[in-house]
């Protein structure tokens, strides 16, 4: 048996299977979930995992879980980012994940999803928030973390990303370095999660999944802002799929 | 259904902007209402009333002003119907529901008001809802800033009285309360040109206590674990109450509630066994707000109670019927009406014991604490309610949101989410 999970994600879709196979990959959401899900079925094939027949079985999560119409098991990403996290930080966990639309700070206690919360509808403390000001500077994800680390934070006092681009802009036309405005846009999203967090009692293990996850750097400034420390994770961009996959087996095991 | 556009013409309403809503309302009623499977046949009525919600009500109330009588409007549970019908007007409700009147209400209030405000004032200005156009008089009250001011502005275009309600429960409040009512017994008098007597005023205290009677009724089946009805079809139950005719209303809820006694002793319910009851908690939801109750009944949970304005907060606890004196009547209507516990009262621990309170009544399995955009008070106090909750060990749910469908997907997703932690 196979157990696929597929995380359609507003930016990244990211896949994990387990089973007889173990394998992960990512690929870019684009403008079609449908598409993006087919794609996902191809590449499946071309590793030997086919979602049609019967000894595999597949659960969707993800803002486009519905497009993946050939899931056994739809879930929402809540459930399965607990299920990957408890896999990668135990049964007592606190996960706290920055993904492209959304971030999440998810409360696992004996395993199970205790309390959750998620960012209301605002790109402020989201992926889509560092990716804007990324382009604004003219640089990679990557290249903006590496500057700010190299930087000076200066402050960006807005709630607003659409306002927070106007004081980058303002800080561009002012001459200031680049390092250091990178520096206030990475301790802003830093700040941004850490106060959605901060809403709930935090366990003593947290860590960080989505596409931010395996930054020291990151999880530096968030473990000094909520004051606890919130550890990396390598794979923790795949949290959410590799919990589908393995609901998907428990799920399947449970008929 | 007749056609009324010509009645709406002679309200002075603007036809071309109010044919939008007509073209959408069915539609979202549809979706909405008429997807369930297995409801009671007691809907029927209430199906027939959302319908034409805009000819219907309106024709009687036109009907009963061609007589000479007034219709007052009405935007809150604390003002006391009662008064008014004693003095042989009719009360309505006119609080606005949907995004449709929001634009409008943006055009004279701040955006940063809650949808509840903008959309009540845009309907008004606009001129896109009989009920607006048909009521008189308007009776505000001080239940937030946001309305305080929205009843300046609306002064400007109906006669508006404006009650002002204490916002502490000390003796010296109620009495202040009391107070208010006798100054609006005196407004409606000098308007409608009739007296409010002992007797007079005795009839409209039963007449609105049998309607809190029926409500009660509808909500007691909901407390069963064979849950007759849903939440939905509850929710429109609760909004209609708000601006139906009183004796009819009650008469209908009573048919109702008769079906539904009789599905729960024949073990009929529209849920599957262990489906999560789920209880709303907050700030009201104005006809036609039936986003949350339709997302949470489609993400395999149900609703069983809104402790809300359209809710239990709106029907629970009865004016005393045993006084003869319309001084003492006053004191016992405002006794009772100070009874009702929102969050713009400080403190207002009362509420927390009530929700506590139905949360056991109803076999509720978790929260869902709803906040309307930009209101301040309900959002504040979300904060204990989520603390008490957790000590008594309800999961609780707190979600913001206003009349757009925009975050219709995230909310599914909070909530969908939500269910599946109960059901683990």
């Amino acid at each position: 048996m196979n157990y696929v999970g597929i995380d359609i994600g507003s930016t990244a879709s990211k896949v994990a299977v387990t089973g007889e196979k173990e394998l992960k990959f990512v690929l870019p959401t684009g403008w079609s979930s449908k598409e993006t899900t087919m794609l996902i079925k191809e590449k499946l094939l071309e590793d030997g995992v086919d979602v049609g027949d019967a000894e595999t079985k597949v659960a969707a999560t993800g803002y486009g879980r519905i497009a993946v119409d050939f899931a056994d098991y739809v879930i929402t990403e809540i459930t399965c980012h607990a299920r990957g996290g408890r896999e990668m930080a135990g049964d007592e966990c606190t996960i706290i994940d920055v993904g492209g639309q959304d971030t999440k700070v998810i409360l696992v206690s004996e395993g199970m999803v205790q309390d959750f919360l998620m960012n209301d509808k605002c790109s402020a403390g989201t992926g889509k928030f560092l990716e804007i000001m990324a382009n604004r500077l003219g640089v990679s994800l990557q290249e903006l973390f590496d500057m700010a680390a190299a930087g000076t934070v200066l402050p960006i006092s807005s709630l607003c990303t659409v306002f927070a681009e106007s004081e980058v802009i303002n800080y561009i036309g002012e001459g200031k370095n680049r390092e250091d405005i990178a520096a206030g846009v990475v301790d802003s999203v830093a700040a941004k999660v850490a106060q959605l967090s901060q809403r709930k009692n935090l366990s003593e293990k947290v860590i960080l999944t989505g596409g931010l996850s395996h930054s020291r750097y990151f999880t530096g400034i968030l473990s000094a802002k909520v004051g606890k420390t919130v550890e990396p994770t390598a794979d923790g961009r795949y949290a959410g799929a590799l919990g589908a996959a393995l609901l998907a087996r428990e799920k399947s095991a449970r008929r | 259904m007749a056609d009324n556009h010509k009645m709406w013409e002679e309200l002075g309403m603007n036809l071309e902007l109010h044919d939008q809503l007509c073209e959408v309302l069915p539609q979202a009623f549809g979706d909405v209402f008429l997807s369930q499977e297995n409801r009671p046949e007691g809907m029927d009525y209430y199906n027939m009333v959302v319908a034409d919600i805009h000819g219907i009500r309106p024709a009687e109330l036109i009907e009963h002003q061609k007589k000479g009588g007034k219709v007052f409007g009405t935007f809150c549970v604390y003002v006391p119907d009662e008064v008014i019908f004693a003095a042989d007007a009719i009360a309505t409700g006119l609080c606005g529901g949907s995004q449709f009147w929001v634009p409008g209400g943006e055009k004279v209030l701040p955006t940063n008001t809650c949808p509840l405000i903008k959309a009540s004032v845009g309907a008004r200005l606009d001129r896109t809802c009989p009920f607006f156009r048909i009521a008189d008089m308007y009776i505000g009250e001080t239940t937030c800033d946001g309305k305080k001011k929205a009843w300046e502005i609306l002064a400007e275009d109906v006669p508006v009285h404006v009650m002002d309600l204490p916002q502490m429960k000390r003796a010296k409040d109620v009495k202040a309360w009391a107070e208010e009512i006798a100054a609006l017994k005196e407004k409606v008098e000098e308007f409608t040109g009739n007296t409010v007597t002992a007797e007079k005023l005795a009839e409209s205290i039963k007449l609105i206590n049998g309607k809190r009677k029926a409500l009660a009724r509808l909500y007691d089946c909901r407390k069963s674990e064979t849950l007759p009805i849903s939440g939905t079809d509850a929710l429109v139950i609760s909004q209609i109450a708000f601006y139906d005719d009183p004796a009819r209303f009650t008469q209908m809820t009573n048919k109702l509630c008769d079906e539904l006694e009789q599905r729960i002793k024949d073990g009929v319910s529209v849920v599957p066994a262990g489906t999560k009851r789920i209880m709303l908690t907050g700030t009201p939801l104005a006809i036609p707000n039936w986003k949350l109750h339709n997302i949470v009944e489609t993400s395999g949970a149900v609703v069983v109670c809104e402790e809300m304005c359209t809710g239990t907060r709106y029907f629970e606890n009865y004016v005393d019927e045993s006084k003869e004196t319309v001084e003492d009547q006053i004191t016992a209507i405002a006794e009772r009406y100070m009874n009702i516990n929102c969050a713009c009262f400080t403190p207002n621990h009362a509420r927390i014991d009530d929700i506590l309170r139905l949360a056991k009544e109803y076999k509720v399995d978790g929260i869902i604490d709803v906040n309307l955009k930009f209101c301040n008070l309900y959002d504040t106090e979300g904060y204990f309610i989520e603390r008490a909750m957790k000590e008594a060990n309800i999961p609780v749910l707190g979600i913001e949101t206003d009349y757009t469908d925009s975050d219709a997907q995230q909310l599914r997703t909070r909530v969908s989410a939500f269910v599946e932690m109960l059901n683990n």
